[in-house]
């Protein structure tokens, strides 16, 4: 594999070629918030939390670093104003959806307290729609049992018909699911039927 | 059908239909496009063979059904050939007067020609007709000549013709360094040089490649690409199988949505014709170069036009984007080098190969060469699809070719790009349109809707009605396209209903500022268009909503509807109309609306004769107003 040296935040750092700016920056013990990136899964851009500036060839531009792949002398900055109304909007919207999951640590950092956006009213699932379950049950686990339905604003994650009985001697889904969405999963198990399921799950605000 | 082997086939074959062709001169050709097709154009079809077949004139004249000619609004158009007589609005009873008159007699029917809006006049030539004038009619001129169901008309008229040039007299290289030099740029929306698309992919180590034609237009009230692969689908064909001869590649796909009937029909019998004939499959007029083509029908997800999305819905996966920061040109289907062009940029191609980059690049404007075609509609006289060079004007576009704004109105805004471009003011009418000026202003080419809008118009209501448009189709993976948009429409609700405040406002404008910067796909990015043009041009219209006031008298919230006593004959229409008996009154006894009842539903307005019934501003919604901000 070959080496790619690159700046994040001013500071030299050391990656390996496919390696993506999320990855180099772990390495290096720079911080990127996200709620969607997980080592073991394949890049997904979903959350937008990590999005950071790039600098290259005298231009900069604004990146999903889980997804974009290390370049020889690319410039990284995680910090700028752009990045940081990003993620103050951002944390303000999925606050409005759930209050309650990582995200309630971004927030907090970023001096944000309460969201300016008109909360979802009997939201069905404390859920930010990461897909964390849904990729981790596809690529590690090979079940296909969790996945996405509906499109736009009504996306939701649910059970795939007939794959309960996978389910419920995995369960592995629960660990990279953050608080809200486990009680969310359990209540699918439970139900076992089929998509879109109704969360019996309420009133965690 | 023989196997063309040779390109002396194929010329020999031109040679054998031209001659049968010019056997029977005259020609009557019915536009059978959707828009003509659903003014029963069918019938009219039918009446004119069967007028022909009484009168006997079926060895002399042929009655063609034709793709869309462009003017729609005058549908069902009929045009007799060789004399390009143009016939608007024909319904089937007209057609013995038309065959008697015109074609036995030479006479023109003059009820049925065109009526010069100035002037009065009767223009009975097609080309003279200002609709078509003002147009320089090249990728979209031959929609109006052919029958698509037929490969024959195409050849006659040339076709092919490009395609052995391309094979026969030039390298690859050489065909992808014309299409270079001609600086043709995507009709599709972004405006991305086509050549160095084809470069990429065709530079890209990995093989198989593939070309993919991109016909998922799902833009409200955009039909150009549908029109001219209903109308035209060989050209499309040509192009395409020229540019996989310059890219290497050997397998096609033709992504078009399910609600396109009429072109997966016209594309596959042209599939199937241009097999038969050897133009598709193995060893192509014996070049040696081998190419095939699929169709693809997509599922109606507006989100499936862009160009990632619509790579994983060929793939059979859902049509969702992904992160392209490794381009499609190298990694797309099935992770293979593929390039992706809209069904104009490849009908632009059989005309560079034959004519020369030299030729187009005459066309147009220093950064945007060629033509393009636009869907004018909306409040615009001459409602259909315009084909102009790049840089004409906004005004001549709207008032030259569209002939202006219906019943004296004024012009407000024009909406270029579809539901995610940006909404013009009148003050830029003079802006030459190309793919960099109408960025400069917010707005952009996409793919070539253009929606005109009156003084009648709410611009806040305008926004409201594209920004819920792509909330329908966000695909909703992204976190800020997905709940942005949820939260924009409910702030634009807020301001429409009269209960927002300048917070809001500004809330709105860095919520569309983030989306534009963060969402994952060009839907998400360009999904604030609309919004952030409409608060740059006319944000006092948003201001005047937070007084409680609609400038345009269209958000019902904060309307009412008034019966002025002056103007009113006490004539009933109203008073039988409403549907909820809001409306008291009697004969010679002044009308009036009684306020609690009214569901302010309109038909008042519309019905009477005498301008009597007015939209106000609610009063209620003013005194609310004072309360809460005092």
């Amino acid at each position: 594999m070959k080496n790619v040296s690159l700046q994040i935040n001013g500071k030299n750092v050391n990656a390996q070629e496919g390696m993506t700016i999320i990855q180099a920056a772990e390495k290096a013990g720079i911080k990127i918030p996200n709620l969607c990136h997980d080592e073991r899964l394949k890049p997904f851009g979903a959350c937008r939390f990590c999005m950071v500036e790039i600098e290259k060839n005298n231009r900069k531009k604004l990146v999903a670093s889980c997804c974009y792949p290390v370049e020889e002398g690319l410039i990284v900055n995680t910090k700028t104003k752009d990045v940081e109304k990003i993620q103050r909007i951002l944390a303000e919207l999925v606050l409005s959806l759930t209050p309650s999951g990582t995200h309630v640590e971004i927030a907090n950092q970023l001096g944000i307290k309460e969201s300016r956006f008109k909360p979802l009213e009997n939201p069905e699932t404390p859920c930010n729609l990461c897909g964390l379950c849904v990729r981790y049950c596809k690529e590690i686990k090979k079940n296909n049992a969790v996945c996405f339905v509906g499109r736009g604003v009504n996306r939701t994650v649910a059970l795939v018909p007939g794959a309960s009985d996978k389910c419920l001697s995995c369960r592995e889904c629960f660990d990279v699911c953050d608080a809200g969405k486990i009680v969310y999963l359990v209540d699918m198990i439970q139900e076992i039927s089929c998509p879109p399921l109704k969360s019996k799950f309420s009133g965690r605000t | 059908m023989e196997k063309l082997k040779t390109t002396s086939d194929l010329e020999k074959l031109r040679k054998n239909l031209l001659n049968k062709k010019n056997s029977k001169n005259t020609c009557v050709s019915i536009c059978s496009g959707t828009g003509c097709r659903a003014y029963t154009s069918e019938n009219v079809v039918n009446a004119f063979i069967e007028e022909i077949k009484k009168q006997k004139l079926e060895n002399k004249v042929e009655v063609k059904r034709t793709g869309c000619h462009g003017f729609c609004e005058k549908g069902p158009v009929v045009v007799i050939h060789p004399m390009d007589i143009c016939y608007l609005q024909v319904k089937p009873e007209d057609a013995s007067e038309i065959v008697t008159q015109t074609l036995l007699k030479g006479k023109t029917v003059d009820r049925l020609l065109y009526t010069d809006q100035k002037t009065g006049k009767k223009i009975a030539i097609e080309s003279e007709i200002p609709f078509y004038k003002n147009q320089t009619r090249l990728i979209f001129g031959n929609n109006r000549k052919i029958d698509p169901k037929s490969i024959e008309d195409y050849l006659t008229l040339g076709g092919y013709k490009a395609l052995t040039k391309a094979l026969f007299e030039m390298k690859p290289a050489q065909v992808l360094d014309e299409v270079k030099n001609a600086n043709l740029r995507g009709r599709g929306g972004g405006g991305f040089p086509a050549g160095r698309k084809w470069e990429t992919t065709r530079n890209a180590p990995e093989t198989p490649k593939y070309v993919i034609v991109n016909c998922d237009e799902g833009d409200p009230g955009a039909y150009m690409d549908r029109s001219l692969m209903e109308g035209n689908p060989h050209s499309v064909l040509e192009g395409l199988i020229i540019g996989a001869y310059a890219i290497g590649s050997n397998q096609g796909y033709i992504y078009i949505r399910q609600e396109y009937p009429l072109a997966v029909e016209n594309t596959e019998q042209a599939i199937k014709q241009a097999q038969e004939y050897g133009l598709l499959g193995k060893n192509i007029l014996g070049s040696g170069f081998d190419f095939d083509i699929k169709i693809h029908r997509g599922a109606g997800a507006f989100v499936s036009g862009e160009s990632s999305a619509l790579m994983s819905a060929v793939e059979g996966h859902v049509g969702e984007p992904r992160p392209k920061y490794i381009h499609t040109a190298i990694s797309g289907v099935w992770d293979k080098p593929t390039c992706l062009n809209n069904v104009e940029t490849w009908a632009n191609v059989p005309f560079i190969i034959n004519n020369g980059s030299k030729w187009f690049e005459d066309i147009g404007t220093k950064t945007s060469k060629g033509t393009k075609i636009f869907s004018l509609v909306g409040n615009v006289n001459n409602t259909g699809l315009v084909e102009v060079p790049m840089g004409v004007t906004l005004r001549e576009i709207i008032y030259n070719i569209g002939g202006g704004i219906p019943n004296g109105k004024k012009f407000k805004a024009v909406q270029t790009g579809g539901p995610s471009g940006g909404c013009i003011p009148e003050n830029l009418l003079d802006l030459h349109v190309d793919f960099d000026e109408l960025a400069k202003v917010g707005s952009m080419m996409g793919s070539g809707g253009m929606i005109v809008m009156d003084e009648d118009t709410c611009m806040v209501d305008v926004a409201r009605y594209f920004v819920n448009f792509l909330a329908d189709e966000s695909c909703g993976k992204c976190i800020p396209c997905r709940e942005g948009l949820r939260h924009m429409i409910q702030l634009l609700d807020k301001i429409t209903s009269g209960n927002a405040t300048e917070k809001d406002i500004q809330l709105l404008e860095e919520l569309s500022e983030v989306v534009q910067m963060a969402s994952l796909c060009a839907l998400g990015q360009t999904a604030p268009n609309p919004i952030l043009s409409t608060l740059k041009y006319f944000r006092n219209e948003y201001e005047a909503h937070i007084r409680g006031e609609c400038p345009a008298r269209v958000c019902k919230p904060l309307i009412t509807y008034y019966i002025e006593p002056e103007k009113c004959k006490a004539c009933g229409l109203c008073l039988k109309n409403c549907p909820t008996n809001a409306i008291t009154g009697s004969k010679k006894q002044v009308h009036v609306i009684d306020i609690e009842k009214c569901t302010k539903c309109g038909t008042c307005f519309d019905v009477c004769k005498f301008d009597a019934v007015t939209k106000k501003t609610a009063e209620k919604n003013k005194k609310e107003k004072i309360t809460v901000t005092g």
